[in-house]
Parts: C-alpha cells; structure tokens; sequence
C-alpha cells in the first residue's frame, strides 16, 4: 500500500527530531494514519538518526500500536476485570459472531476492526463496548448487536 | 499576567474566591468520563439553552459548573443544585427545561429524578444525604464534583496553590520532606513506601540533575481512580508535583498518562498552560529562587510501564522493560539521574498535607497509614463507583454501607483488591480494616486501589485465570520466571477450568507460583501469582470441585456447563431462538423450547432475553 507521507516532517518537527520523543512520533504517525506504514517507521528512524530495528522494537512492544491497517469502524470491548465479572466474554462473543470476526481482525472490506482492551477505566458502567469512540455502559449480551449493526 | 509573589497569589485568591461565590445558587453538572459517555455534555448545552434567554434571580449561566467524577457513575448523568444539594440522576436533556424552572427559579425538587435507595426504595433527596456518600472522607478527591476541571480559577478560589505558597515562602526542603516524612504519608500506587523517605533519599543523592515523575499508567483493569483525579482536579496533582520538586531539588517533571485516557491528557496539558500562563510554572515561581517545568507522556499501551524503572524508560522513548533493581530508581532513575516517582493520588494529597500539617493528616486513618485511600468500588454491588475512606475502614462497611450491598440481593462471596498483583478475600475477612498491611498479611494486597466485588456466580478459578492471562500477554518477557512460569500458570488453570486438570497439578502449581515470586525481575512477575495463590488459599474447595467432579459450581467456565429449559418454567415465548446465533434452540410457539448440546456454544444469549428465568445454567 502506497502512502501519502506529507504529514510525517510536520510530524517530526513539533517533536523536534528528539530521540526521547519516538514513542510520541510513533502515536502521532497512528493517529494520522491509523496504524503505523511501513514507509513511514523507514523515515522515522532516518529522521531521528536512530536504527530501524529500535523504532521496530518500539513500535512491537506496545500494544497502542499497530502495523495493520485498521477497519473503518473499531469496536472496542473492555475486558477489564470488572466487565468481566459482569460478563465481557459473553459480550464479546455476541459482537465476534454479528460481525463475523474475531478480537484483533479487520474485515477484508476494512470496516470493522474488533478490539479487546484490558480496561478503558470506567468501570462503575461495566461491562463496557466502545464504538468509534463512543462509550456504551452496561451492555447486555441481548443488546451487543445492536451497538455494532447500528454502524453499519 | 503572572502571579509573581505570595501576596498576590492571595489576592487572586480573594477575587476567584468572590467570582466563585457570587451566586448562591449553583448548578453542577458531573462531566467526568463516566457521565460524558451517559451524554451530559447533552446535558449542560440543554442548561445552556435553557438559561441564554431566561433570567433568574440570583443565578447565571456562569454558576453551571462542569466538574470531575463525582464517583457515582452508574447513576450518571448526575446534576447538583447547590447550596441544598438536591441531587439528581439519570437526568436527560429533555428534564433541563423543568430543572431551570421548578428546582433553580422555583426551589422545588422533581422526585422522579431523586436517587432511589436501594436498599431502603426511599426516595433521597440531598447530596449529602446519600449513603454512598456520606460514609465517605474526601481529601485526595477533595474538589472533585466541586470545582470547574478545566479552570484554574475556580481551583484557585478553594485555595489552590496556597500550599506551594507556603511551602516556597516560609520552608527549606528538608522542612517540606520532614513534613512528609511526619504526615506518615506513603505511595498510594500500591506498594505503600513511604513518600518522605523517598524523597529523602533521593534529596541526599549527589548529583546536579533531578527529576519528579508522576505515574498516570492505571494499568490495573477495574480501577480508575487515577484517571477521575487527572480529568477532575488536574491541579491538585500539578501543586503535589511542585512541592515534591522543590523538596527534592527537581527543575524538571513528567507526567506519564495512559494510552486510554483521552481526556486526562487534555486536561492536564489545559492545567500545564494555565500555570505557566499564571507564573506557577516556569522560572522563578511566585518570586523565589524555584524553577520548575512539567511535561505530559502519553503511555503506548503496556501494563508493564507502571513499574517504575520500565516507566522511567518508556519516557525516554525506549522499550518499557524494566531493570533489576540493586540500585533504586530514586537514586538512577530517568536518564540515570535521581527520581521522585509517586502516583497520581500520591501527589493529590501532598498540597493539603502541605496546609493542614503532619498532624491533622496522621488523625485519619489508622497507626503507619495515615489518611485515605481512593477505591474504584465495582463489580456485583449495589452502588459502583468511586469512593473515599479514611485508612482502617473495613470491607464490610465499604461494600455495604456504601456500596448498599450486593447486587440482585445475590450473597457475597469474595473481594479482590489490588488488582493482578493482589488476592481474592472471602467472606470470613470480611471485617478485615482496609490499610496497606492488614491486606498483604492476609495475602492480598492495596494495590493502587481496586475493589471488585464478587457474588457466588463468579468462579473463582475463572478469575485466577483472568488474571494471568492478562498478566502473560502484559509480561514484557525479559526475564524467564515471568515469561515462561506465568504462561505455565495460566495453562494449568485452564486445565482445571476445562475439567481436565488432576489434584498433582494443583500442588504443581503451588510450587510454580513459589518460583515465580523469588525469581522474577519485577513486580510484575513477584505478585503475579497473588491471585491464583490466595484464590486456592482461600477457596480450594472450589478448585476441587473443578477437578474431581468436573463442575463449576458458579456456572461461569463453559467446558463444564451445560444449558437447559426448564419446561415448567418456559412460555414459549420464542424470545431465545431468535436471540441464539448458533440456531442451537428449536421449538414452537407456546410450547416448551429445547437446546441442543451439540449446538449450544454457551452464549448466555438465551439467558439474558428469557423473561420468566426458564433456562438453567448449571
């Protein structure tokens, strides 16, 4: 996939070229493009004077980052403890089967990811589903597939 | 314009503190992450619009306040009218128009919106009066539910910074570090070392370049205190950070934010402004010789950058793997030079020790743990959300008195504290104080302040297996105990939750857990068996039942269950077969349904539509 890599000097000056900085560049590269390209972590190291196989280091070792693309629609499911004892698992079963899916794939028509997450921090509305960065609070497994239909 | 002494600190005081006052009437709307996802920015545009037209004696728009987690979360949206403290939950926008009219010009309360008491289902009709709350002593969430978040004005006018005005005009540094050191204050994260001696410590180290850092990585799933304290009362934590920097010697702070808290970063980074714009942050702070700038990291996602010295590495770029600790990151931390690092709450409760002195703080709590502590009291309760208590308090009045006991009137049958480096505790603890070394001699640990509360459908194996699963995709994998004993740990739980597991590898794995606590590198992997440890400790029983009768007895663990109607129970309502996804459930319109194992994947679909409660789980 051929990327429009425009954005990433805007991106490497308001961090000022800063090795300290390359978690920050990487989160921002994300943002823009919602994983991290391949082209763009080549330049990344060139721009930081620093090796390839650090920024690959970094960007493997945590889980904010990813080297696939995304779907269009990302529907997060915490499985935070406290979702879980009020039934995350039964959850995420209802939306892996309405979409087909399993957490941590993206459709070959890239408009859905599925995402587990081990606690988004709000666990008084356990258990939690996020769509798009829209919470849903105590979500029950009758009502899983609606959060997901609705957006497609 | 900056505020460029103390005296004009207090002069700004008194003219926020005016502002602040000059409606008696006040409305507070809850805007923390949990109402904000129940939509009350919905709610204070409707207040917006409500009130741009009408007049209201004694009242403007300006007394809307948007402000942090008031904690009860389940209720949200919530709304306050002050000074009489009617409080109000689950309200919608469409309920604002009546609020600006009966309750704000009127005076009236609108029952329907009360909180019902779940226990009692009497109506409650003030703030104050709710058992969730008035049970509680708020010192580090102080201003939460008070004070705008986003204003450093209104922080300001409660009295905001008054603590570094007295710390920077009227004390030396080891004044400020005996004061600490006296309070008796210790890290609220989880370990509970003492924070005047910390800094102590790091003080007395030789070296020309110091740092303060500020642990904002909540990586414990089922707590969010630390994330209501950032987004509410930013302030507060950026006052702590300033005194530990001038007790310690420090010109330079981080604060490290996790990867899902959105709105804490721009809360923060909205505080770091207003600071700098005031004078508060910078150089030569209210006049004095002290220099001190703050920096805000967000975290990338791994649970392993709570410990410390992987934190201190992830904040400088790297990857966030810890490092044997011989010496201690106090004396080379970040950039290998000495580090404060205390935690959100930690921080939070520096500037009013700093106020009201040693003594007042050491009369809360108990002997050795002063204060409060911050809990996110979740799980199979009542009333969930978060909670202040004074050190000492017993589980049985949090989980009761505050949180109104257990939900659906199911019995309790454990509490799990600390996280995945803490323990479950049944019942018979259940009048155990609540402090940092009454939880660790009974195999549990505080933790940075997660409170799960367990009903008797919850398998306890289950959650021992939760954990480590959580803890074996987390481990960052440097050192083997960890990597390879947790991962072997989480097999053999599986086993026992599958059915398949024999007595020999429950000893098995008693003793694996054994090495894995003296032989990992970190924290991480030296608490990591707590959980399965003290749920064996404590219900073995349960565990047996797993392995020599092949049952969960909480219906959780799905190789050991089975689905079926009861057809006495059943209408043939249908609800289920259209519900089940795997057309595991046939059956005809008002006569009793049937499941088919060979189909059923235990869903629980069927169960959550059943009205009349006709499918048995067992």
């Amino acid at each position: 996939m051929k990327h429009d890599l425009s954005h990433l000097p805007g991106i490497f000056a308001r961090h000022q070229q800063k090795p300290e900085a390359l978690i920050m560049i990487l989160q921002d590269i994300q943002k823009e493009y919602r994983y991290l390209p391949c082209e763009a972590l080549q330049e990344t190291a060139k721009a930081l004077h620093v090796p390839l196989s650090k920024v690959f280091s970094v960007a493997t070792f945590y889980n904010a980052f990813s080297l696939h693309p995304k779907g269009k629609n990302v529907v997060r499911i915490c499985v935070g403890t406290a979702c879980h004892i009020r039934g995350a698992a039964l959850i995420q079963d209802q939306i892996e089967n309405a979409l087909s899916l399993k957490a941590g794939q993206t459709s070959a028509d890239m408009q859905f990811s599925i995402e587990v997450v081990a606690c988004v921090g709000a666990c008084a509305m356990a258990p939690v589903v996020i769509v798009n960065e829209q919470y849903h609070g105590s979500v029950k497994p009758s009502g899983a597939k609606r959060l997901v239909k609705g957006v497609q | 314009m900056g505020i460029t002494s103390s005296k004009q600190l207090l002069e700004m005081h008194k003219e926020c503190k005016a502002t602040f006052e000059k409606y008696p009437k006040k409305v507070i709307v809850c805007c923390g992450t949990g109402c904000i996802a129940n939509g009350a920015r919905k709610i204070v545009e409707a207040f917006q619009a409500a009130l741009a037209e009408r007049k209201i004696k004694d009242f403007s728009i300006e007394a809307v306040k948007e402000t942090g987690c008031h904690g009860f979360c389940e209720q949200g949206p919530l709304v306050v009218i002050e000074p009489h403290g009617t409080f109000y939950t689950h309200v919608k926008p469409k309920d604002v128009e009546a609020i600006v009219e009966k309750s704000i010009a009127g005076g009236e309360v609108i029952e329907p919106l009360l909180y019902t008491n779940p226990v009692t289902g009497n109506k409650v009709e003030r703030y104050q009066d709710v058992s969730f709350f008035t049970h509680q002593h708020r010192i580090a969430l102080r201003n939460l539910g008070k004070i705008a978040a986003h204003d450093i004005r209104d922080y300001i006018a409660v009295g905001g910074y008054q603590g570094l005005a007295k710390v920077l005009t009227s004390m030396t540094p080891d004044q400020v570090i005996d004061l600490i050191a006296d309070s008796g204050l210790r890290g609220r994260g989880g370990g509970g070392f003492p924070a005047g001696k910390k800094w102590r410590t790091c003080r007395n180290v030789e070296s020309d370049v110091r740092y303060v850092i500020c642990n904002g990585d909540e990586g414990d799933p089922g707590a969010f205190m630390d994330r209501s304290m950032m987004e509410g009362d930013p302030h507060s934590v950026l006052e702590g950070m300033m005194i530990a920097a001038f007790a310690v010697g420090a010109k330079n702070g981080y604060i490290y934010v996790r990867e899902e808290y959105p709105l804490a970063v721009i809360h923060l980074q909205k505080a770091i402004q207003d600071c700098e714009k005031h004078g508060l942050l910078g150089d030569n702070i209210l006049g004095t010789n002290f220099s001190f700038r703050i920096r805000i990291n967000r975290g990338a996602g791994a649970f392993v950058c709570g410990e410390s010295s992987a934190l201190m590495r992830s904040v400088a770029g790297e990857v966030g793997e810890p490092r044997a600790k011989y010496i201690h990151s106090v004396i080379k931390g970040l950039w290998d030079k000495p580090t404060v690092l205390n935690n959100v709450e930690t921080y939070a409760n520096v500037p009013i020790i700093a106020m009201n002195g040693p003594e007042w703080f050491k009369s809360i709590g108990v002997k050795n743990n002063s204060g409060t502590k911050v809990f996110s009291l979740v799980g199979k309760v009542r009333n969930t959300g978060l909670i202040e208590v004074a050190m000492g308090t017993t589980l049985r009045e949090i989980i009761y008195d505050i949180g109104g006991g257990m939900l659906d009137g199911r019995p309790f049958k454990a509490v799990q504290t600390g996280g995945p480096s803490g323990g479950c505790l049944p019942a018979p603890q259940l009048d155990l104080p609540v402090d940092f070394d009454s939880l660790t001699a009974v195999g549990s640990m505080m933790g940075s302040g997660g409170m799960i509360v367990m009903d008797d459908k919850t398998c306890m194996v289950d959650v021992a297996r939760y954990f480590l699963h959580f803890l074996v995709s987390e481990s960052c994998g440097k050192c083997v105990p960890c990597r390879e004993g947790l991962y072997q740990l989480h097999e053999l739980t599986e086993r026992v939750c599958t059915g398949e597991a024999t007595e020999a590898d429950l000893e098995k794995m008693e003793k694996l857990s054994e090495v894995v606590i003296t032989a990992s590198l970190c924290g991480l992997g030296k608490s990591g068996p707590n959980p399965l440890m003290s749920t064996i400790k404590y219900f073995r029983d349960e565990y047996l039942t797993h392995i020599r009768e092949k049952r969960c007895p909480a219906a959780v663990c799905k190789k050991l269950i089975t689905y079926t109607v009861i057809e006495e129970k059943c209408t043939g309502c249908m609800a289920c077969i259209t519900a089940c996804a795997y057309n595991a459930i046939t059956g005809e319109r008002k006569k009793p349904h049937f499941i088919h194992q060979e189909k059923c994947e235990k869903c629980g679909a069927c169960v959550a539509v059943c009205k009349p409660d006709a499918i048995l789980v067992e």
